[in-house]
């Protein structure tokens, strides 16, 4: 096997897991009871999400301009949230639950409740 | 900076280019409004020169985003400063101030404290507003309507008339539906046909609005879903002139009577429809910002009676 060739390749692996790494991902214990959403680059990311009832859905803004959390049937609703600022809900019941960003309503998303 | 070719002599347009772009002035010339820069508003005198110009019937503020302080524009309350001071020297002072929304970033009271404290140094003190959605992101939506909603009994929407000229501000922000554009709704169309009902149609109207009424670029949210059963109720007058913000940018259409246009920002810039992920604040090298924030004026031309719009850049 060739030293140099393999040195490369494993330095391309590399690449390609440190550019995955900015990809938010929730590790499985934040999955467990409370999920995370983030708003960045004008999307909810990731949706829909599955939670179980009593799960504490948390969103968080990643971008340079404010994003709301609005409830389609105003069930819940955040205010501005700034660069960084999050925002929780409960989710006592199950259901589909579906939210819009007020600022720029084309930012939608989906929170199932099982 | 105009449009009207006739209305530049080479002086004016030298003064264009001097100061760039810091707001726009309109003028109503022959019933339309036609946009002329700031820094010739600045030259209005009587001298036959200064006629031609028109006399500042009101200047357009927009987004001011009092509160924003990322890297686009750590200090909005001092280019907002800059834009008054402007406003201030005019040699003959508008009869109104429009502010077509985002007054404040985040809706907090200390934002909107802090823009009014600014705006009490406008010499001109009849200010009329709309909310942008960054103004109604609070719980309640009490924030803006606490403070400027007694004009429209906190509905939004509104009019007077002044000069000869009828203004209907209008409110296109709340009603929001998820994926789409801004929304006026039934009830505030109804509204402006029954407020124009019987008016001649030889009445000027200046329609202002936060969000365009007009699609410039959907896939942002750059447009008003309603807004052609608005704008068929403005179709039979004469000179209509449809003023918004929101974009950060000018942007100008004239369509048989109807002159749209989008005012600058006096707080940062925003990229062009479709560049880069979503309208984000757009970072310029520092010493480019001034050249893309501003404000539009709006003068009233005699002879022949009209119109005339104008942009006017901080530097």
């Amino acid at each position: 096997v060739n030293i140099r060739r393999m040195q490369m390749l494993l330095t391309v692996v590399g690449m390609v897991i440190l550019g995955a790494a900015e990809v938010y991902v929730p590790s499985a214990a934040e999955t467990a009871d409370a999920t995370k959403i983030v708003a960045k680059d004008f999307m909810f990311m990731p949706t829909p999400v599955t939670v179980k009832a009593g799960s504490t859905v948390t969103w968080t803004n990643m971008d340079n301009e404010p994003h709301t959390v609005v409830s389609d049937t105003g069930l819940f609703k955040s205010g501005g949230m700034d660069t960084s600022e999050s925002f929780s809900y409960k989710f006592d019941k199950p259901g589909t639950y579906h939210f819009t960003c007020s600022i720029h309503p084309r930012m939608v998303g989906t929170v199932v409740v099982e | 900076m105009s449009d009207d070719k006739s209305m530049l002599s080479r002086r004016n347009a030298l003064k264009c280019m001097a100061y760039g772009g810091a707001g726009t002035l309109f003028a109503l010339s022959g019933g339309v409004f036609t946009p002329i820069d700031l820094a010739m508003a600045r030259g209005y005198d009587e001298s036959k020169e200064g006629r031609v110009l028109g006399r500042p019937l009101f200047v357009q503020i927009s987004d001011t985003h009092i509160g924003f302080n990322k890297e686009a524009n750590p200090d909005v309350a001092g280019t907002l400063t800059q834009t008054i001071d402007i406003v201030n020297r005019m040699s003959v002072q508008p009869a109104l101030i429009i502010h077509t929304g985002d007054i404040t970033h985040l809706s907090k009271p200390a934002e909107f404290d802090l823009a009014q404290q600014l705006f009490s140094r406008l010499r001109t003190t009849e200010m009329h507003t709309v909310p942008g959605e960054h103004d109604t992101t609070d719980a309640t939506v009490t924030e803006y309507f606490n403070r400027f909603g007694s004009a429209s009994k906190n509905k939004g929407y509104y009019s007077f008339d002044h000069a000869g000229v009828h203004f209907i501000a209008l409110i296109n922000v709340l009603q929001f539906k998820p994926g789409g554009l801004g929304t006026l709704g039934a009830e505030q169309i109804a509204w402006v046909a029954a407020d124009l009902k019987g008016r001649s149609a030889s009445t000027p109207i200046v329609v202002f609005a936060h969000m365009p009424l007009w699609t410039i670029y959907e896939p942002w949210g750059w447009g008003t879903g309603d807004a052609d059963q608005l704008l068929s109720e403005l179709r039979r007058f004469g000179s209509v002139t449809v003023l918004n913000g929101h974009i950060h940018q000018i942007v100008q259409k004239v369509e048989g009577n109807m002159t749209f246009h989008t005012a600058r920002s006096t707080s940062y810039p925003q990229p062009l429809a479709g560049v880069g992920p979503g309208p984000s604040p757009l970072k310029v090298p520092a010493d480019q910002l001034q050249a893309l924030l501003g404000i539009t004026s709006v003068s009233l031309v005699k002879h022949p009676s009209s119109l005339a719009l104008n942009d006017t850049a901080l530097a």
